[in-house]
């Protein structure tokens, strides 16, 4: 607390390591867009400014512009701080779980929600470093209780399995219907 | 009086009650683990609301959205960690209270305090509405246009240091309104893709920024167990020392209420001003910071008299204020109830029935708190990576079961990647949401305004179009004022605790 002079500083939110490439690449997209607004936005004839199609598509670009230029300025005024690369490589390991998560989605129309969520669970908890059985297990129940609560409960709109196909007719209706 | 009845009716039904239980509960328990705030809460059960009946829904998502800062409150006295980002305050005065063995003391006065401004919040708010009932008519195109405008404003201005990064991503929210077709069938910034003509729904914006976000971000950061100490004594014996600091609360209430009301604000700059008129009228101010239990009762007293009132511009203008009653406002479109001067008029009982819920939610919550807080100190004892995949799973519900679309939970998956950046940078991600849903209206509103605008004085020749106009005007150079008197008492930037400000993590 020593190092608060003031009430404001204790609402502010200071920069991050990273916050320079985050703001350059966030500019090179704004330009990007910028270029590519006559090409991706239509004017209407006999239409008003403020009801032009165009209008909040060019509004919106034209603020994200102006914004990031202000931005990246001044964190190029600021003095630079250690650790952006270390910042980016913890960006692009949380894109392994973008993965795991993409792969959960893709499986879940083959082999099923109850299968497929207490598979991904198991094994993402076992990627995570947990070793211990009883915490596998909980991690198997508890995907269970998601499917119980969301699909046979609320029934939610998950689609059945293609696995399912394979069950016996009862079988099948029951496990397409609940989980 | 009557419709006051008649809202209390609403909710005589075993399906709202339930609703209400398990919201407000649910609440207090998601908002005690740290890691999950009521947004990631709210953003994974939106999908399964709607389904239900608009007043079961609301009811469950209020429960949430009032009764997490309660819980938050727990690992803020107790452990040092805010449970959701409101409760970064307490922290100041409440871990310091627990360091000198005054734990129990601490809760009770959080809880105590947090009742206090929730139930003053909602006393306020069924005392205005017959007021806003009168005024929300007067509500036209142009004056919800330029309400909105302010709360656009707002949202940037109010994140103090870092306003070019909110200013560029509430921008960024604007666009992502635009993408898609119009309402002509104008293709706009669709690229030829087929996957961009439906536009971005917010429901998976809103998963990917703050559910899926969270998850990736607890998943990749190095596990944490937090292990608080069980508090000895009875909570409800401690409680009765609020009526010590009955002034304190309820003027932290009225901030609360005050800055609830006004979209783009909300429940920071509420706690700023009560912190700061708690700390100047004290007679003890060098204890604040260091364990102050004025301190404490002003920030959980503001933060929870804010959500009622964050409901005023919402139910009122149809205008969220901030990311929550945004998330809500899609639950009202998906069951055909426009919010907006006509609910005022047609269903008021409606109304009546949300702050009747709300004025429930917490008692619920403070009953519950009293005979559970060292069960809730062992819920928060769960490994943080182990939370990543279970709200991962969770998120899959909520983006998968809008549309079945694989394309979705992949933008949902970008926009989460895209939040664990802002997050670990520490900026806000409300306002691309709120750029997303206020450009909407502002879209609308605009169009329909500039129907009968010739001259630009004609946009403003009505009362509150004026008064609203002004405001912008004076908001802006409010902060530009700011901006000189900071710049003259700032302090040098490696003077700065940089992990002291992580609001945006939770």
């Amino acid at each position: 607390m020593k190092s608060v002079k003031t009430l404001q500083d204790l609402f502010k939110r200071y920069r991050r390591p990273g916050d320079l490439y985050f703001g350059v690449t966030f500019l090179v997209f704004s330009i990007v867009l910028l270029f590519s607004l006559p090409g991706q936005n239509t004017w209407a004839s006999n239409t008003k400014l403020f009801a032009q199609p165009a209008f909040w598509p060019y509004a919106a670009v034209i603020s994200m512009v102006f914004f990031g230029v202000l931005h990246v300025i001044s964190a190029l005024c600021s003095p630079a701080l250690d650790g952006r690369w270390r910042e980016m490589l913890f960006w692009l390991k949380s894109v392994e779980y973008a993965g795991w998560f993409m792969a959960y989605v893709l499986t879940v129309p083959q082999l099923g929600y109850l299968p497929s969520t207490i598979l991904f669970a198991v094994l993402l908890t076992y990627r995570l470093g947990y070793r211990s059985a009883k915490i596998l297990l909980s991690a198997a129940v508890f995907g269970c209780v998601v499917v119980l609560i969301f699909k046979t409960f609320l029934q939610v709109k998950v689609p059945g399995g293609a696995v399912y196909e394979l069950l016996p007719t009862a079988m099948r209706s029951f496990m397409l219907t609940y989980f | 009086m009557e419709t006051v009845f008649a809202g209390a009716e609403l909710l005589m039904r075993w399906d709202v009650l339930v609703a209400l239980f398990i919201g407000s509960i649910g609440g207090v328990i998601i908002g005690a683990i740290p890691g999950v705030g009521a947004a990631v809460a709210i953003a994974i059960l939106l999908p399964a609301t709607f389904s239900l009946d608009p007043i079961v829904g609301l009811t469950m998502l209020l429960g949430i959205y009032g009764s997490s800062m309660y819980g938050g409150a727990l690992p803020a006295i107790l452990i040092n960690t805010p449970g959701t980002a409101v409760n970064a305050l307490t922290t100041y005065d409440g871990y310091p209270m627990t360091q000198k063995g005054q734990a129990q003391r601490a809760l009770a006065l959080a809880y105590s305090a947090s009742f206090w401004g929730g139930v003053f919040g909602i006393l306020c708010l069924i005392l205005l509405s017959p007021l806003l009932a009168l005024i929300a008519p007067h509500f036209g195109s142009r004056e919800i246009f330029l309400a909105a405008l302010l709360g656009v404003v707002l949202v940037v201005l109010a994140h103090r240091g870092q306003v070019f990064a909110a200013g560029m991503l509430a921008a960024f929210g604007l666009l992502l309104n635009t993408v898609g077709l119009d309402v002509k069938y104008n293709q706009r910034m669709t690229f030829e893709q087929t996957w961009l003509t439906g536009g971005f729904d917010l429901i998976v914006v809103v998963l990917g920024l703050f559910a899926l976000s969270q998850a990736f971000l607890l998943l990749t950061e190095e596990d944490t167990a937090p292990k608080p100490l069980p508090v000895q004594g009875s909570i409800f014996g401690a409680m009765k020392e609020i009526w010590l600091y009955k002034r304190i609360a309820t003027a932290a209430g009225s901030f609360g209420v005050l800055m609830g009301m006004i979209p783009g604000v909300g429940e920071f700059t509420a706690q700023f001003l009560s912190y700061t008129y708690a700390r100047k009228s004290s007679k003890k101010p060098e204890l604040f910071g260091k364990g102050s239990p004025e301190g404490l009762v002003s920030s959980e007293a503001a933060n929870n008299a804010v959500p009622a009132a964050a409901m005023i511009p919402l139910l009122a203008l149809g205008i969220p204020g901030e990311a929550l009653t945004a998330m809500m406002l899609s639950v009202f479109y998906v069951h055909n109830v426009i919010p907006g001067p006509q609910l005022f008029q047609t269903q008021l009982d409606f109304v009546y029935a949300l702050y009747i819920a709300m004025l429930l939610l917490n008692v619920i919550v403070i009953v519950f708190l009293i005979f559970s807080t060292n069960l809730l100190t062992k819920v928060i004892q769960i490994p943080t990576r182990f939370l990543g995949m279970v709200i991962l799973i969770l998120g899959f519900v909520g983006v998968y079961s809008l549309r079945n679309s694989v394309v979705d939970c992949a933008i949902a998956s970008g926009f989460g990647v895209l939040g664990l950046i802002l997050k670990r940078l520490n900026l806000p991600v409300v306002p691309i949401v709120l750029g997303m849903v206020l450009g909407g209206i502002m879209e609308v509103k605009l169009r329909s305004a500039m129907i009968r605008v010739k001259t630009p004085l004609d946009f403003v020749e009505r009362p509150i179009a004026a008064i609203l106009a002004v405001m912008i005007v004076l908001v802006i150079l409010a902060h530009f004022r700011t901006l000189r008197k900071e710049h003259k008492l700032r302090l040098a930037e490696a003077d700065i605790d940089h992990d002291l400000h992580d609001t945006q993590q939770r």
